[in-house]
C-alpha cells in the first residue's frame, strides 16, 4: 500500500486546464497573425518578434520570483535604465586600459549593481516592513532620477570602439538562433530549475502562498523575499547587458513603463499576483503574447498602432476573467 | 438524566411564582447545520429587571443560542415569544426593531470614525439632506454619560483604550430603548478594573427594567452579577437555577458533569527523569506573564485555561513567533536564540491551533505541505528529491492513517481530521524530542480524535515529551499526566494525579485570585 502511494505521488501531476491557458492564448494570437498577414510567419518576422520580447521576458522571469514569493517590483524599468547607464559609464572608463575586455568587466559590474539594486528593494520591504508596492514605487522614482541626472537629461553613448565587438550580443546568432533568444532560454531554464527543483523554490512558493504557514514551518520569509528581489535585480542586469548594443546608449526614457509590461506578462502567464503560484513558462508565453500583438498591429492596418497599449490592457483583463471562469 | 440529580445542588425550581409575562421566552429551540446539531430543545425565559447568565464549556452552544435569540441565526425548530406574543426574527435588524439586541464579543467599530459617527453608523440623524453632526454628538454624549463612558463623542474610536471601545459598542446597542440586551462575553478582553465598570453598566441596565442575558466564562462575574443561571452542555440545556443557591464550584461541576469513557489511552507511570524542556520566566507581550514550567520525557503536560488566557501566546512566544523574554533549556542546552528553525534543530516543534491559517498551504498538495518544515532533511542535495518526497508522503499516509483519494489533492480538500493528521505528520518529520500541540483535535470527529490521542500516547511512551494545549476539558483531563492552568496570562495552578479533574481545571481557570484548589507553583 505504501509503495503504491509512493509511486503514484512520484508520477506526473495532473495538468489543469487553467495552467494551459497562456499557451492556448499564445496559439490563438499566432493563428490570428497567420490569418491577418501571411508574412507574419516568415523567419525574419518571427526572429524579430521573439528577439524584441527578450528583454521583457528576462525581466519577467525575475518578476515571477518576486510575485510568487508575495512581493511586487515596480522599479524594474527604471532600474534597467540605471544599470544600463552605470554599465556604459564603466565600460567607457575601462576601455582605454582593457580594450574589448571592458565589455566583460562592465557586464560583471552591471550584474553586481543589479543585484545590489534588488537587495536594496528587498531590504526596504523585509527589514523596513514597507509594502512592496510603495517601496518599489519609491525606488522607481530614485532610479529614474539617477539615470536622468547621470545623462544630464540627454543620453550616455557607449564608446565607438566598443560598438563593434559588443554588437553580436544583440544582433548575433548561433546556428540561426538570435543571441537574445538563447539568453532568454538560459534565464528561463535556470529560473524554472530554481523555482521547481530547489528548496529555495519551495520556500518561495510557501512564503507567497501563506506567509504565516511559512513562518510557523521555520521558513524565514524575509530572507526568501529579499532573495527574490536580488534575483529580480540580476535578471534586470542580464536584460541590460543584452540591451546596450541595440541602441548603444542609455537615456532617461530607457525601459520606461516596462514594469507594466513585465507585470502583465507574469500575470497573463498564470502566476497569481497574490503569490504562491509561479509559472515561469507561462511568463514567457505572456511576454510573447504581448509582443506578437504589438507586431500584428504594426503589420495589419486594421487598428492604429497607437492603440497597442489599449489592446494589451484588454488582454490582461480578458486573461484574468478567463482564469476566474476556468477555475 | 441531568447531572443535577447526582449533584448536591438544588434542582431547577419546579414551581414558578406568578410573574408578569417574561420579556422573552424560548420553547423547544433547536439549531442544526446540515446533519450536525448544535442546539437541542432549549427552553428559556428571560424576565425584565433580571440578569440571566448562560454558562457552559467552549462549544456548549452558548454563542449559537445568543445568535438565535437576536435574529443573527434562524432556528431549525422552536418558538420565540416576547411578552407572550409569538415572534419570528428574519434577521438581526428585525430583532432590534422588536427591542432585542446582541452586544458582540468582538469589537466591531470603524477605527477612523469618531465615537458619535460609529454610534450612528447606518442610522445617521439628518436635517434635510445634511448629516446633523451636532444632534448626533449631543445624543451620543447623553448615552455615553448614562453608561459611565469617559470618552468624548468626537474622539476617534481607534485611539481609545479597549475598555472604552467596548463601552462605545454597548452604547451603540443602547441607542434606542431595548427590552432584551444580550452580552456575549463582554469582559473577555478587559482588565480587572475595567470589568468592574462594565458590571456596573450591566446592573444599571437591569435596574432600568431591561432583561439582560449574560454569557461569560468567568464564573466569579456570573456569581457577582446573575439573578438566575442556565447551564448548557453539548448543545443541551442542563437546567436553570436561582444564582443564590449556586457556588462557583457548583457551576463548574454542572458545566462539565460528564463521564469519561475509553476514548483516552491509560495513563502512564509517573515520569522521573530530568526534564527535557525547562522554561523560566517567559513573558510575551499581550500574552503570558512570567511563565515557568518543565516537561519530562515520557510525560504529557496539559495546558488548560479559557480561550484568551494566554496559552497560545505563551507558546508562540517560546517558539520565537512573538516577541518574548525569558530563558529556556532543552536537553540541557540553553536556547539563547529562539526561532522555529533553531528549536527544530534542537528537537522541539510547535503545532499550531490554526491549521488552516498557519498550519497548511491549502492550495498545495500533500507532498509540499508534508516536507515544508523538514525540507533540508528530506532534500539534502541541491535539487528536490521527488522520490524521497513521494516515499515520505506514502509513509505519512500509512503511519498516520491519512485518508485521501489521491495524494495530488490539495490540502484544502482534505477533511479536518485528515488535515490535522497531515499537520502532525509534517512536524514529526523533523524527528523532535518535544512536541507542543495546540488544540490537537479542534473540530474533528471522534474517530480521528481517538487516533490522535493514541498517537500522543505512543509518542511519549518512546521517551519523548508532549505538551498539549486544549480547551476541551475531557481531552485535557484524559490525556495529561500533569496540568497547568492559565488565567490572565499567568500559570495559576498545577494539578497532578487525582487533582486532574474537569472541575478543578474550570475552577482554577475561572475563579478566585490565583488560589485554586492547589495554589500556583511557579
Amino acid at each position: 500500500m505504501t509503495a503504491a502511494v509512493a509511486s503514484e505521488s512520484a508520477g506526473p501531476r495532473r495538468i489543469r486546464l487553467a495552467d494551459m491557458g497562456p499557451f492556448i492564448a499564445l496559439a490563438v494570437v499566432i493563428l490570428a497573425g497567420v490569418m491577418i498577414n501571411s508574412s507574419f510567419l516568415s523567419g525574419t518576422n518571427i526572429a524579430n518578434v521573439v528577439t524584441r520580447s527578450a528583454f521583457v521576458a528576462i525581466i519577467a522571469v525575475g518578476a515571477t520570483f518576486v510575485i510568487s514569493s508575495g512581493g511586487l517590483d515596480l522599479s524594474v524599468g527604471s532600474m534597467m535604465a540605471f544599470v544600463t547607464g552605470i554599465m556604459i559609464l564603466a565600460m567607457n572608463r575601462l576601455e582605454p586600459s582593457m580594450g574589448g575586455y571592458a565589455i566583460v568587466a562592465g557586464a560583471g559590474i552591471g550584474l553586481v549593481v543589479g543585484a545590489l539594486c534588488g537587495l536594496l528593494n528587498g531590504l526596504i520591504v523585509t527589514v523596513g516592513k514597507i509594502e512592496p508596492f510603495i517601496a518599489t514605487l519609491g525606488t522607481m522614482g530614485i532610479f529614474r532620477a539617477l539615470i536622468t541626472w547621470m545623462s544630464d537629461g540627454g543620453s550616455i553613448p557607449i564608446e565607438r570602439t566598443l560598438r563593434e565587438p559588443y554588437r553580436p550580443v544583440y544582433f548575433g546568432n548561433v546556428m540561426g538562433i538570435p543571441v537574445p533568444v538563447l539568453l532568454t532560454l538560459v534565464v528561463v531554464l535556470v529560473g524554472a530549475f530554481v523555482l521547481y527543483r530547489t528548496k529555495y523554490g519551495r520556500r518561495c512558493m510557501a512564503a507567497g502562498s501563506n506567509a504565516d504557514v511559512a513562518r510557523f514551518s521555520g521558513v524565514s520569509v524575509a530572507k526568501v523575499r529579499t532573495m527574490a528581489f536580488v534575483i529580480q535585480g540580476l535578471c534586470v542586469a542580464i536584460a541590460a547587458i543584452c540591451y546596450i548594443p541595440r541602441l548603444g546608449a542609455a537615456t532617461p526614457t530607457t525601459g520606461q513603463l516596462w514594469e507594466l509590461q513585465v507585470i502583465t506578462a507574469v500575470v497573463i502567464g498564470g502566476t497569481a499576483l497574490r503569490g504562491g503560484k509561479a509559472r515561469v513558462w507561462g511568463t514567457v508565453a505572456g511576454a510573447l503574447i504581448l509582443e506578437v500583438i504589438a507586431n500584428l498591429m504594426v503589420l495589419s492596418n486594421m487598428v492604429s498602432e497607437y492603440l497597442v497599449a489599449a489592446v494589451q490592457g484588454v488582454i490582461i483583463i480578458l486573461a484574468m476573467l478567463a482564469h476566474r471562469f476556468i477555475k | 438524566m441531568t447531572m443535577a440529580e447526582a449533584l448536591p445542588i438544588p434542582g431547577p425550581s419546579p414551581v414558578q411564582p406568578a410573574l408578569p409575562l417574561p420579556a422573552m421566552q424560548a420553547m423547544g429551540l433547536c439549531k442544526a447545520y446540515g446533519p450536525i446539531t448544535v442546539l437541542t430543545d432549549i427552553a428559556l425565559d428571560i424576565r425584565a429587571g433580571e440578569v440571566h447568565a448562560i454558562i457552559g464549556e467552549n462549544g456548549a452552544g452558548k454563542s449559537t443560542l445568543m445568535k438565535l435569540l437576536s435574529g443573527h441565526v434562524l432556528p431549525t425548530a422552536g418558538q420565540l415569544t416576547m411578552e407572550g406574543q409569538p415572534v419570528e426574527f428574519a434577521d438581526a435588524v428585525a430583532a432590534e426593531a422588536a427591542g432585542v439586541v446582541l452586544v458582540h464579543q468582538e469589537i466591531l467599530l470603524a477605527g477612523d470614525l469618531t465615537v458619535a459617527e460609529n454610534l450612528f453608523l447606518g442610522r445617521e440623524l439628518t436635517r434635510g439632506p445634511m448629516v446633523d453632526d451636532r444632534a448626533m454628538n449631543r445624543r451620543a454624549a447623553q448615552i455615553l454619560a448614562s453608561i459611565g463612558a469617559h470618552c468624548h463623542p468626537r474622539d476617534p474610536v481607534g485611539g481609545l483604550p479597549l475598555a472604552q471601545r467596548q463601552l462605545v459598542q454597548i452604547a451603540r446597542a443602547l441607542l434606542e430603548p431595548r427590552k432584551v440586551v444580550i452580552f456575549d462575553e463582554p469582559t473577555a478582553v478587559l482588565a480587572n478594573d475595567e470589568v468592574a465598570a462594565l458590571l456596573a453598566v450591566v446592573r444599571g441596565l437591569r435596574d432600568q427594567g431591561a432583561a439582560v442575558l449574560y454569557i461569560s466564562h468567568r464564573l466569579d462575574e456570573v456569581e457577582a452579577l446573575a439573578d438566575r443561571i442556565t447551564v448548557l452542555r453539548d448543545g443541551r440545556m442542563i437546567g436553570t437555577w436561582p444564582a443564590r443557591g449556586l457556588s462557583q464550584r457548583d457551576m463548574a461541576e454542572l458545566m462539565v458533569g460528564r463521564k469519561l469513557d475509553m476514548l483516552y489511552p491509560p495513563k502512564r507511570p509517573a515520569a522521573a527523569a530530568d526534564p527535557l524542556l525547562r522554561v523560566e520566566g517567559l513573558s510575551v507581550d499581550h500574552g503570558a506573564v512570567q511563565g515557568s514550567f518543565a516537561v519530562r520525557p515520557g510525560e504529557v503536560l496539559g495546558i488548560g485555561g479559557m480561550i484568551g488566557s494566554g496559552r497560545t501566546e505563551m507558546f508562540e512566544g517560546l517558539m520565537g513567533l512573538r516577541p518574548a523574554t525569558g530563558s529556556a533549556v532543552l536537553n540541557g542546552a540553553a536556547m539563547a536564540h529562539r526561532s522555529v528553525g533553531a528549536w527544530q534543530a534542537a528537537g522541539l516543534v510547535y503545532l499550531t491551533e490554526d491549521r488552516k491559517g498557519k498550519g497548511l498551504l491549502l492550495d498545495e498538495p500533500l507532498g509540499p505541505n508534508l516536507t515544508l518544515q523538514a525540507l533540508v532533511e528530506v532534500h539534502p542535495r541541491l535539487t528536490l528529491d521527488r522520490k524521497a518526497e513521494g516515499a515520505a508522503v506514502g509513509k505519512a499516509v500509512a503511519d498516520y492513517d491519512i485518508r485521501v483519494r489521491s495524494v495530488h489533492l490539495d490540502a484544502g480538500q482534505l477533511s479536518g481530521g485528515n488535515q490535522q493528521k497531515l499537520l502532525l505528520a509534517k512536524v514529526m518529520l523533523t524527528d523532535p524530542q518535544v512536541v507542543i500541540i495546540d488544540e490537537p483535535t479542534r473540530g474533528i470527529d471522534i474517530g480521528n480524535k481517538n487516533q490522535i490521542y493514541d498517537f500522543i500516547d505512543q509518542l511519549v511512551r518512546t521517551g519523548k515529551a508532549c505538551i498539549v494545549i486544549s480547551s476541551e476539558l475531557p481531552e485535557l483531563v484524559g490525556l495529561s499526566d500533569r496540568v497547568l492552568v492559565m488565567r490572565g496570562g499567568r500559570i495559576v495552578a498545577e494539578l497532578t494525579g487525582d487533582q486532574i479533574t474537569e472541575q478543578n481545571v474550570v475552577y482554577a481557570a475561572t475563579s478566585g485570585e490565583g488560589h485554586g484548589p492547589q495554589g500556583a507553583q511557579p
